[in-house]
């Protein structure tokens, strides 16, 4: 029977959503290629992880060493190509994320197979697969085919495909460690955890997030007297975080922080996904930015296409009067 | 030390309503800003920061039609020492895996000691070249790098991961590194150097350089194809408010105040 790898994600003793997210994707895709989904959990020490994924896999195959307990993409790549040679997976599913990014573009070389990344959506069409993926910041979607492939290869974006709730009863596979000889090119060193900053953003009930559309250092001050006056905090998404404007712990998004406040407004902030992630859950998110097909617009409850330095100044005047009254 | 640095001229769609072009597999183009990938130009300044370290070269190198010489030279005009553009007519349709090829072939003569990239252009956003490249080349790599340390002939690199963590990571040169934006300051070029490097040779290779043939490159040499391109259907969208600044404002105030947050 033809079966689909998933790659299971899991760090630091927790495994990541975008595992079940993967496998939920796996198993409607299994029905329509009349395949199996196969877990493939890599690591040291997983028995749980494994007994949980039982339940959501045909089977999980599971390859346990010492040199896999962290993330390491040059012993995964060596275990998968193995793996890969023996079950010849029909499709490979592999996170869009910071791990599936340094694995899956090399893996697809090794294995000398179509790679298409951050997928946002699979499916199968006259029997071939299909994928659709996003282009210029959100903008534009496209479909992607892969002429004459027999297996794929793609990563899937975190986030937006539902994790599968159904349970079943799947097999524990162990399969030895197949890598004899010592992996010197790539080492694992330690794990960075993230700074604590003056004021953690998570905490605020009003957040007013700057992006890229402030365009100068020298403009802040515009946002940052809106903040005050709705007595919230100042957050943004990553363009001003590279620009040195704000330190990393404002940032808001995937390598940032994920905030649900009451209120977020999103000033001059386009809305790529990566942003979107760390804010989609906030109560009410209103968004003024000058394109009106910004993607930032699909995820706010109210919006304004406007020049971001023509609606602040008199968005703060008018809430300093009511404030007054 | 002996650093390549692959770059990419994309359009600025910033702020900027994009639109398709006729056949469906393009956007229209004709009102665009072009400029170097945010990320590659991390990378080359992290290129130039090394070489002023520890001496040596830096090659900039892109696949691309001569609109992208202008990029190539403000390259040049920031400190690169050569400048090398892959041009052909049968490149056209070259998916990542097919560009990585491309670009494999001419590095590798190159005989670099490391070769930085950016992580992630942000029009096709593939997030692969770089990583296909290093395989192609037989070299280790780490990608989403916001950090790096040469000692000898290794890199400690730190690594963006999700959530505000990251890890350091320990690599072998020769390497390629493909950067994560915000790693350093890029510089500008001072007009001195704009003004030299309209003068600098770029060099200009095409398919009969290198050592592929035609099934290598263009669609014929790639792996995966755009169908077609389609502006995101909208599942959602806000409720914009009409009128002018004043109007907006105003109504933006009373919602804020409906709602409990003034």
């Amino acid at each position: 029977m033809k079966e689909i790898f998933c790659l299971v994600e899991h760090r630091r003793g927790e495994l990541r959503d975008i595992t079940l997210e993967l496998l939920g994707k796996a198993r409607e895709l299994a029905d329509k290629l009349d395949a199996e989904v196969s877990a493939v959990l890599l690591g040291y020490n997983v028995d749980g992880f494994a007994q949980q994924l039982s339940s959501h896999a045909k089977k999980v195959l599971v390859i346990e060493d010492e040199k896999l307990a962290d993330f390491n993409q040059a012993a995964y790549q060596k275990v998968l190509s193995h793996l890969m040679h023996e079950h010849k997976p029909v499709i490979t599913m592999i996170g869009h994320t910071a791990f599936g990014m340094d694995l899956a573009p090399s893996l697809a070389v090794e294995m000398d197979l179509p790679l298409a990344t951050d997928c946002i959506d699979l499916d199968v069409e006259n029997g071939e697969l299909f994928t659709v993926r996003q282009m210029y910041g959100g903008k534009v979607n496209a479909r992607i085919s892969f002429p004459e492939a027999r297996q794929y290869m793609v990563t899937g974006r975190q986030g937006v495909f539902p994790a599968w709730d159904e349970k079943s009863k799947g097999k524990i596979i162990a399969i030895p460690f197949p890598i004899t000889d010592e992996i010197r090119s790539k080492k694992f060193v330690r794990y960075v955890e993230a700074e604590a900053g003056e004021v953690d953003i998570t905490q605020a009930n009003i957040i007013v997030a700057v992006g890229r559309g402030i365009k100068k250092n020298e403009n802040m001050p515009v946002v940052e007297e809106l903040t005050e006056r709705l007595g919230g905090v100042i957050a943004c998404s990553r363009p001003i975080v590279d620009s040195g404007w704000l330190s990393k712990d404002r940032q808001v998004g995937q390598s940032g922080k994920t905030v649900k406040p009451k209120l977020y407004l999103a000033v001059g902030i386009s809305g790529a996904f990566q942003h979107v992630m760390g804010m989609r859950g906030s109560e009410t998110i209103i968004a003024i930015n000058k394109d009106s097909n910004a993607p930032i617009f699909s995820v706010a409850d109210y919006g304004v296409v406007d020049d971001l330095f023509k609606v602040i100044p008199v968005l703060s005047a008018k809430i300093r009067e009511m404030r007054g009254k | 030390m002996n650093i390549v640095v692959c770059i990419k001229r994309v359009p600025n769609v910033g702020e900027v309503l994009v639109a398709i072009s006729e056949d469906g597999k393009n956007i229209k183009d004709d009102r665009l800003v072009y400029d170097i990938n945010e990320a590659d130009n991390y990378a080359l300044e992290e290129a130039l920061l090394l070489k002023e370290r520890l001496r040596g070269s830096v090659t900039v190198i892109t696949v691309a039609r001569e609109e992208a010489n202008e990029q190539l030279r403000t390259c040049l005009a920031k400190g690169a020492d050569n400048a090398i553009r892959l041009d052909d007519n049968k490149f056209a349709g070259s998916d990542g895996f097919a560009i990585a090829k491309i670009l494999c072939a001419v590095i590798k003569d190159l005989k670099p000691d490391l070769v930085l990239t950016g992580c992630m252009a942000s029009d096709d956003a593939y997030a692969q070249i770089g990583i296909q490249l290093a395989e192609m080349l037989g070299f280790p790599h780490a990608t989403l790098v916001t950090n790096i340390n040469l000692e000898d002939m290794r890199a400690q690199v730190r690594r963006e991961l999700e959530s505000g963590l990251a890890e350091i990571l320990e690599i072998e040169l020769p390497a390629v590194i493909a950067v994560q934006t915000g790693i350093n300051e890029p510089r500008y070029a001072s007009f001195r150097g704009i003004k030299e490097a309209m003068k600098r040779e770029i060099k200009v290779l095409c398919l009969a350089d290198l050592p592929l043939n035609e099934h290598d490159v263009g669609e014929a040499g790639s792996r995966i194809k755009v169908d077609k391109l389609f502006i995101p259907p909208v599942e959602k969208t806000a409720q914009i408010l009409k009128g002018s600044s004043d109007e907006t404002s105003s109504e933006l105030a009373l919602i804020l105040k409906e709602k409990g947050l003034i």
